[in-house]
């Protein structure tokens, strides 16, 4: 066991895990932070995705003891003040089926409009490739994304 | 997607003549209170005017807390916007509680319209006798009844505790599709907010004080057993609290954390009874579907007679795969047993088997047993089972503590229940003029439902009447069933036999009009008119299909994508219809070739699915089983060695991801008819689309899935 201190959505939390415990798990079962999800524990689906010093991981296959002290950002504190851009972009364009994917899906988009303001296309399918959804809203992701860049997030219509 | 008897008892209920259904309204259905007005399971209003909608289906994606509370709402005439969702347990209330075979909407069309609309009289009559005025007079609209001749207006929240002393009425007009307000309207989904804040509680992600987790050791081959373990090394794993035999084929581990318990498996040592089938593989699978083959069929559907008809024939046969469902949330349930009782929280599709296999398994009454329904990331068919539910009842009993039991993607990839590999042998005569005058389908596949002990009449899986219905009008049809056995465990899968034998069916009919020399949408707008302008109805088991609505699809798909236009250099299109769950889709997939590998540009998609009950809704379930199709097309494949399920993550079951996803065009044919499935009849048609697409780039036929073999 290991006695870590992380730096969970601006704030300082002491964990005390083996410290080879992947990072999903100490913030899904000990932080109860379960807005971030697994779904294949080897990277390869991105569900579980969050930042660390604002690039986008794989929190499934990262040790929690090598993030201790760095700044991690998980869904629950994306949007610092209210909800993100890209998580008003998410509810205009309606992109969510089951939903379970798409905290990981926002996070992967965080990351890259944080960096790429405007991305193409190509641009957008390259950083989110590595993001599976099993319902298949990879279009909505992608104008999603593209309205959030635009700025433009409003709901498009619905009456709640 | 379930087994027919329970289905069938839905079907039976919702059809029981024009009045209220039999058995719909109980007396102290709803939850009675002082000022509740609850004239059913279905509602409450409460004097604060909310009003309360319970859900009685699962939902894991596709829309029913939206889409079936907006039916009752539409008939309520309420506000919307003050409608409150609630998702019912395993209940006795509802009736059969299974959410599959894209049946949710078409089965409680009738019994939430008739809720809200009993409601809605009931409501009018409180507010004429508080006024002393005829109920004539009387309106129900936005939430209220209103006296126009006054001006006066009683919220429903006012009239609940009124209306909640009249008598519940027999029967009760409703509305006419022109006069619908939410019905057909494009409305946000309710569960959209909470999925994009991370707020959303699926089942994974319930907890409750002193819970544990527990991961399971399960024998690695089919049908094997524990012969004995060592849980030495597990036992020294930090937070491990319990491991232990919980049933013939596995042993648990149990900790105070899901990477104690992971960790604590990794490190067991188990002794496993291979079983009978250690040496079985893919290649006998499919040799053993041959074999069966030979052997006499039954018939599904049968017009005129194949065998007297002499002409030019041509024979051929296409094969499938076994395939995973692979939702994204991997399995899992909490449970809590306490001797007295047993309380589930379960991503499921299937509460009332939850509740029942439970009981069983722990020696309680089912009424001892409570299933609680949490939201499910994903289910395809995967949650129509019950063995999470069934292994977090013994682990907790066992381990003496509340506990999830989670899956790895592995588990789940290895020990799900798979889509059944299946021999299509097809046979048709055409005549002189290169038109078919005769069809034969024989469908070679193992049964679900038999498997599971539920064989249907005659051997015939109790689903295969919703899923191989042919929708052509020809003078000798045959359409037989083959029933193979495997020991390799099956379940429904998305489309469940309508992928398998819309594939068949629908990239035969293209070889068909390619051996006649014509355009595969004439080829089929042919076959769907007996005269110029003729239609015809197909009587297939229960259900009537109709040839006009098929072409109507169709006619509408080819349309929209340009059918018969130029395409630009190495654009190739390839066209497919099917009807399943009573509903018509038709594609258009456009592609190109790259290093033989095809490449989806666009899939223009039409569909009849009758009454649309929000446009949003289905304008998702289109393309996602689009999308969902075109995984099973291109990859999808599990195989057996040794015994043992060979593929394991998404490396190697690899589903599409955004690099690959096509742009996918929806359009619905208007139509007042009660609505029918929309979460299946996309998949069926992708694939032979796809096929037929590939034969008009390559001319090169592809028999059997997936593509990238």
């Amino acid at each position: 066991m290991a006695e870590l201190t992380l730096r969970v959505n601006g704030s300082e939390k002491k964990v005390n895990v083996p410290p080879e415990t992947p990072l999903l798990w100490v913030l899904r079962d000990t932080l109860e932070l379960t807005g971030t999800k697994f779904g294949c524990g080897a990277g390869l689906c991105g569900a579980c995705t969050v930042h660390v010093e604002g690039a986008a991981i794989r929190s499934c296959s990262t040790l929690v003891s090598l993030v201790a002290g760095k700044s991690i950002t998980t869904i629950e504190g994306l949007g610092a003040n209210g909800l993100h851009v890209l998580q008003q972009a998410w509810i205009a364009e309606e992109v969510p089926q089951c939903g379970y994917c798409q905290t990981g899906q926002i996070m992967t988009a965080a990351a890259l409009l944080a960096k790429t303001p405007n991305p193409s296309d190509e641009q957008i399918t390259q950083a989110m490739n590595g993001n599976l959804c099993r319902c298949g809203t990879y279009e909505r992701i992608r104008k999603a994304i593209h309205r959030a860049a635009n700025g433009s997030v409003a709901a498009a219509g619905g009456a709640r | 997607m379930s087994p027919l008897s329970r289905r069938e008892f839905v079907a039976a209920g919702v059809a029981a003549g024009t009045g209220l259904v039999v058995g719909f309204y109980l007396p102290h259905g709803g939850k009675t209170g002082k000022d509740v007005f609850s004239p059913n399971a279905y509602l409450r209003i409460t004097p604060d005017d909310k009003i309360t909608i319970v859900v009685a289906r699962s939902e894991m994606g596709q829309g029913v807390r939206t889409a079936l509370p907006m039916i009752l709402a539409e008939e309520l005439e309420a506000d919307w916007k003050r409608i409150e969702i609630e998702q019912a347990g395993a209940s006795t209330l509802y009736g059969d509680q299974t959410t599959g075979g894209s049946a949710s909407v078409r089965t409680t069309w009738d019994p939430m319209r008739k809720a809200g609309a009993a409601a809605r009289e009931m409501l009018i009559s409180a507010a004429a006798l508080t006024w002393g005025v005829g109920r004539a007079s009387c309106t129900a609209q936005d939430g209220g009844v209103v006296h126009v001749a006054s001006k006066r207006r009683l919220s429903y929240g006012e009239l609940a505790a009124k209306a909640a002393t009249l008598p519940i009425p027999t029967d009760v007009p409703l509305k006419q599709s022109k006069d619908y307000k939410i019905v057909g309207q494009r409305l946000a989904r309710v569960d959209t907010p909470s999925k994009v804040k991370g707020e959303a509680v699926f089942g994974i992600d319930f907890r409750m004080p002193g819970m544990k987790y527990a991961v399971l050791s399960r024998c690695p081959t089919i049908g094997g057993k524990v012969l004995g373990f060592d849980d030495k090394e597990s036992r020294k794993i930090p937070g491990v609290t319990f491991v232990g035999k919980i049933s013939d084929a596995a042993v648990a581990v149990v900790a105070d954390s899901v990477w104690g318990a992971m960790e604590g498996r990794r490190v067991l040592t188990v002794n496993w009874d291979e079983g009978s089938n250690k040496d079985l593989n893919t290649t006998a699978v499919m040799e053993s579907l041959k074999q069966a083959a030979a052997k006499k069929s039954v018939s599904l559907y049968a017009v005129g007679d194949v065998s007297k008809v002499a002409g030019r024939r041509i024979s051929v046969e296409y094969q499938l795969p076994f395939m995973a469902h692979a939702p994204m949330e991997p399995g899992n349930c909490t449970a809590n047993y306490r001797g007295s009782g047993c309380e589930l929280w379960a991503p499921t599709q299937v509460p009332q088997d939850c509740r029942d296999a439970v009981a069983q398994v722990v020696g309680l009454d089912p009424d001892q047993v409570k299933v609680n329904v949490t939201l499910m990331g994903g289910g395809f068919g995967r949650r129509l089972e019950h063995d999470y539910a069934v292994e977090a009842a013994l682990v907790s009993k066992a381990s003496q503590a509340p506990v999830k039991v989670m899956w790895t993607r592995e588990d789940d990839m290895r020990f799900s229940t798979y889509r059944p590999a299946s021999l299509h042998q097809l046979s048709a005569v055409l005549d002189g003029a290169g038109w078919p005058v005769a069809f034969t389908h024989r469908i070679i596949a193992p049964s679900i439902s038999g498997q599971k002990g539920q064989p249907g009449p005659n051997g015939i899986d109790p689903d295969l009447p919703d899923e191989a219905a042919f929708v052509y009008g020809l003078p000798n049809v045959s359409l037989e069933y083959v029933l193979a056995e495997t020991p390799v465990p099956l379940g429904w899968m998305r489309s469940v036999y309508a992928l398998q034998a819309g594939f068949a069916s629908e990239s035969f009919i293209d070889e068909l009009a390619a051996a006649a020399g014509k355009d595969p949408l004439e080829y089929r707008l042919h076959m769907l008119a007996k005269d110029k302008d003729k239609d015809q109805d197909i009587q297939y088991f229960t259900t009537t299909w109709h040839t006009a609505r098929m072409r109507g699809v169709l006619q509408l798909a080819a349309e929209k994508a340009g059918w018969g236009k130029p395409l630009p250099a190495g654009r190739f299109r390839g066209i497919a219809c099917f009807g399943c769950f009573s509903s018509y889709v038709a594609e258009v997939v456009e592609i190109s070739m790259e290093n033989e590998v095809p490449r989806v540009h666009r899939v223009v998609a039409a569909v009849d699915c009758g009454q649309l009950v929000n446009p949003g809704i289905v304008e998702q379930q289109i393309p996602g089983g689009i999308v969902y199709g075109l995984s099973n097309a291109l990859r999808a494949k599990i195989t057996i060695e040794k015994g043992r399920v060979v593929q394991g993550n998404f490396d190697d079951y690899a589903p599409l991801r955004m690099n690959e996803a096509p742009l996918v065009e929806v359009y619905a044919v208007p139509s007042t008819e009660a609505p029918t499935g929309i979460g299946e009849p996309s998949v069926p048609p992708l694939a032979p689309a796809l096929c037929n697409a590939i034969y008009a780039a390559t001319k090169k036929r592809i028999r059997a899935l997936p593509i990238l073999n």
